[in-house]
């Protein structure tokens, strides 16, 4: 019995050791997730989260989910109300400018951290210039593109940045400071209710780490706890000195890796908020809520792009081509069976949520975007045809279930043109990928594009997507008066004035028919019966603040 | 032993390097990782070849490689690109998983055994037929109709338990998530005991106990249960990796923030350090369960020596 004696030994150590190394990490593990806060004044309300992408900071944070938090517990020189849009002073006292070039900015008194410290005229300097420079990896550090000396504390070209601070950033007092733009940008107060020109607390910057583990902010919120990767509970910041104080006791924000099981915990009564319901769940949605379910335009619009390129798709008649195969798409017949209405049918490149002044124009498009068979077959053959004799559609298969409507915008080329190899789809496995497809040009037809816009106003739905070099313009489309019109209407100091030249420049992206408008994207959410005052902004981000616990 | 022991230590390292550089290649083969990381916008050159560079993207894959597995070594994992250390995203995962998968476990062994014991000894009866059936019924039907009708069930239409799992994830909350992620493997070791306890219980030494007089529970215990044994703890002993690992359906559907969602977004999000670390874990994970299930044979059978 000697060997198996032994035997037994080693098997025991080595089942010491396995557990040994199976939890060695778990040396630090000070989970403190579900503590519910101290001295709530109201209830507290659960939310559905995602994991956010990169670190949350203003600067960094490029997406939907860490942009709702930064929603919650920032408070910037502008705030979009939520309701129309419009960019209203929040931080800001007066925005001057004489030239549309040079501002003045002067920042309300008495706004304060959630730490105690004040809101200054620093706070914002500061954090511009940490957002802006490339030292410090932020994602979002095109936004500060148009201050002076971006190039030199982010040099496109990779090379060392020769500053750490923007030349065009001047603190004058504790309230004040100064912008000098590179060009005329009339729109640009406009823009400064984005959240990366949030400003930051001197924390953020001297003990960095210990800010990303639990941010402070100027919000109606404060960060309570946030376990990363599982759940940020915010609370109710009682000092808050804005209009705009919550109206609840604070958000539990829950990670979720499957929407559809938040939606189950929402009806099984464990969930109080879920803010993104699954495309599989929208046909009972109105049973299973009734009213507690919101379906609202929000700032979306779907597109498809084209490689410009590539030669196919950039010779003469290339736009008869696009336009026919705009014409092939039964936008209404999809948005009603694939998405149940939550999409409706785009008739401009821009979202309805601009409303009419701010450069919404229903119908721009024009017949280009009716559906017509018959139209788009002979449009296709006086444009020489399908390049290659059929397009493939490509789009990113890991997210957002693009393959159904992709094969049904197909289905929709084939039957109208009459064949069925006029049209196929061309999944691309992961969305890193696909972009790096789009990257690197690689892309030999349309492609899936979608839009969110950054703030409600026009030149944000063309300008990034349509101009020569822009930064998202993927397909690499170019036009000289498009570009000149763009840049007429960003000097514009009229506002009615700079919206109708931007609306001119619109035409001149559906005259070459550059994209393909689709669909605009509706905001979809769905909500317990203990909560009430619930409403989506045009971002499709919950107004948390107003909602009502009991 | 000692010598087979370190042996079969030896022989790990091969299996260990293979492993991680074939899952390393394949991560690297999806392309770009930086691309997917600044949403449906092209991330600024700049910036993009900085954060390539900080993530080592910049350098050929062999040398990626081989400063991975240097600073693997220092028990470096690298970073995930929402910031945080992979060793900080293992340390709340793999507590996780490893209760799930001991839950997964406990059911094998208790359900498992227990019911292939009565059908083996009850061949032919109704019991036996009627366990074949339900067993047939658990292996065809893929675990996430399983889990997806138990959630619905229990969860929402009875309320007998919460349909997601809390982020504390503890062993109460695991039990039905447990009882799925299971349920394939459970089948299977009933009926791989269910046929070790009918052979062997038409064995000599089974014939030679019973007329020895000793009593019936003494038999099938010490004779026929640990002879009959030795297939069914390979296969529990493999399916330690194997649910671990697989776990990827039952956490997603429970929301648990275990092994299988790490790795889920990783892939997701093409993040090499996660994806690499998680699995290189994991590999080490399925190699020592191997080598104690091949220590336990001697256990269960003195007979097996190793030299």
């Amino acid at each position: 019995m000697r060997g198996a004696t032994h035997a037994r030994w080693i098997a025991g150590a080595a089942a010491v050791a396995l557990a040994v190394t199976a939890c060695g990490g778990g040396g630090g593990d000070d989970d403190s997730g579900g503590s519910s806060g101290s001295g709530d004044s109201g209830g507290v309300l659960s939310s559905s989260w995602g994991d956010p992408q990169n670190p949350l900071e203003p600067a960094n944070t490029n997406e939907v989910q860490g942009g709702k938090v930064l929603d919650m517990i920032f408070r910037g020189l502008k705030r979009y109300d939520p309701k129309t849009g419009e960019a209203k002073d929040m931080l800001a006292e007066k925005i001057e400018t004489t030239d549309s070039q040079n501002f003045t900015i002067t920042v309300k008194d008495g706004w304060t951290f959630s730490n105690g410290e004040k809101v200054t005229a620093k706070s914002f300097v500061d954090a511009w210039n940490y957002g802006a420079s490339l030292k410090n990896n932020q994602k979002n550090a095109y936004f500060f593109e148009y201050i002076e000396g971006y190039d030199k504390t982010h040099p496109d070209d990779g090379s060392k940045q020769t500053a750490d601070t923007l030349s065009g950033l001047k603190v004058v007092d504790d309230n004040t400071f100064t912008v000098k733009l590179t060009q005329k940008f009339s729109t640009f107060p406009d823009t400064l209710g984005y959240n990366a020109y949030a400003p930051l607390p001197q924390s953020f910057f001297t003990d960095h780490d210990a800010w990303l583990s639990k941010p402070v902010g100027n919000g109606p919120y404060a960060v309570d706890s946030y376990t990363k990767g599982s759940q940020l509970s915010v609370r109710k910041w009682d000092d808050y000195p804005g209009e705009d104080k919550a109206q609840n006791g604070g958000v539990d924000l829950k990670v979720y890796t499957d929407n559809n099981t938040a939606y189950t915990d929402l009806m099984a009564g464990n969930l109080d908020l879920v803010d993104d319901v699954p495309a599989a769940q929208l046909k009972n949605v109105k049973t299973d809520l009734g009213d507690r379910y919101i379906n609202t335009p929000a700032g979306i619009i779907q597109t498809l792009s084209f490689p410009f390129y590539d030669e196919d798709w950039n010779k003469e008649g290339s736009e008869k081509v696009r336009e026919g195969l705009s014409r092939a798409i039964d936008r209404d017949q999809i948005t009603d069976t694939i998405f149940q209405k939550t999409r409706t049918p785009a008739t401009d490149w821009t979202s309805p949520v601009l409303g009419e002044e701010g450069g919404y124009k229903k119908g721009l498009c024009g017949d280009a975007c009716e559906y017509d068979a018959d139209a788009a077959k002979k449009l296709i053959e006086e444009g020489g045809g399908l390049p290659g004799g059929q397009v493939k559609i490509t789009y990113n298969a890991d997210t957002g279930s693009h393959k159904q409507w992709v094969d049904a915008v197909c289905n929709s080329i084939n039957n109208a043109l009459d064949n069925d190899k006029a049209c196929v789809g061309n999944p691309v496995g992961t969305f890193a990928d696909y972009r790096n497809q789009i990257t690197q040009r690689k892309m030999s037809g349309p492609f899936r594009a979608g839009w969110q816009m950054d703030y409600p106003l026009i030149q944000n739905f063309l300008q990034p997507l349509y101009y020569t070099n822009a930064s998202s313009n993927d397909g690499k489309w170019s036009n000289a008066q498009f570009d000149k019109l763009v840049d007429q209407a960003n000097a514009e100091s009229d506002t009615a004035k700079a919206v109708e030249t931007f609306q001119k420049a619109e035409e001149v992206v559906r005259d070459n028919m550059a994209a393909i408008p689709l669909w605009y994207q509706n905001g979809s959410a769905g909500y317990s019966a203990r909560i009430s005052d619930v409403s989506l902004n045009p971002f499709s981000v919950p107004v948390y603040d107003q909602i009502k616990v009991g | 032993m000692g010598r087979y022991v370190v042996r079969r230590l030896l022989q790990m390292i091969p299996v260990f390097v293979g492993a991680t550089l074939l899952i390393f290649l394949m991560v690297n083969v999806m392309g770009d990782p930086i691309a997917g990381l600044c949403g449906d916008r092209e991330c600024d050159p700049a910036t993009a070849a900085q954060l390539r560079r900080e993530f080592g993207l910049d350098k050929p894959v062999w040398q990626q490689y081989l400063t991975y597995m240097g600073n693997l070594f220092t028990g470096d994992f690298g970073t995930a690109f929402n910031g945080q250390e992979v060793t900080e995203l293992m340390a709340s995962a793999f507590p996780v998983t490893i209760r799930l998968t001991i839950v997964a476990i406990l059911f094998e062994i208790v359900i498992g055994v227990a019911l292939g014991v009565v059908t083996g000894l009850r061949r032919g009866r109704p019991v036996d037929t009627g366990a074949l059936v339900v067993t047939l019924v658990v292996i065809s039907v893929p675990t996430f109709v399983t889990g997806l009708l138990l959630q619905l069930l229990l969860g929402v239409e009875w309320g007998w338990i919460r349909p997601s799992v809390s982020s504390e994830a503890p062993f109460g909350e695991l039990i039905v998530p447990g009882l799925v992620l299971a349920s394939v493997s459970l089948a299977y070791v009933t009926r791989l005991t269910r046929t070790s306890i009918a052979e062997n219980a038409r064995a000599d030494y089974v014939r030679t106990a019973v007329a020895k007089g000793l009593p019936r529970h003494r038999v099938i215990r010490k004779h026929l249960l640990r002879n009959s044994l030795i297939p069914v703890v390979t296969f529990i002993g493999t399916d330690i990796g194997a649910l671990m690992g697989g776990a990827i359906v039952t956490e997603r559907i429970f929301n648990i923030h275990g092994v299988g969602y790490q790795l889920y977004q990783g892939i997701l999000r093409q993040n090499t350090q996660t994806v690499v670390g998680f699995v290189t874990v994991l590999v080490l994970v399925f190699l020592i369960a191997n080598l104690l299930v091949d220590l336990l044979y001697a256990v269960l059978d003195p007979r097996i020596r190793y030299a």
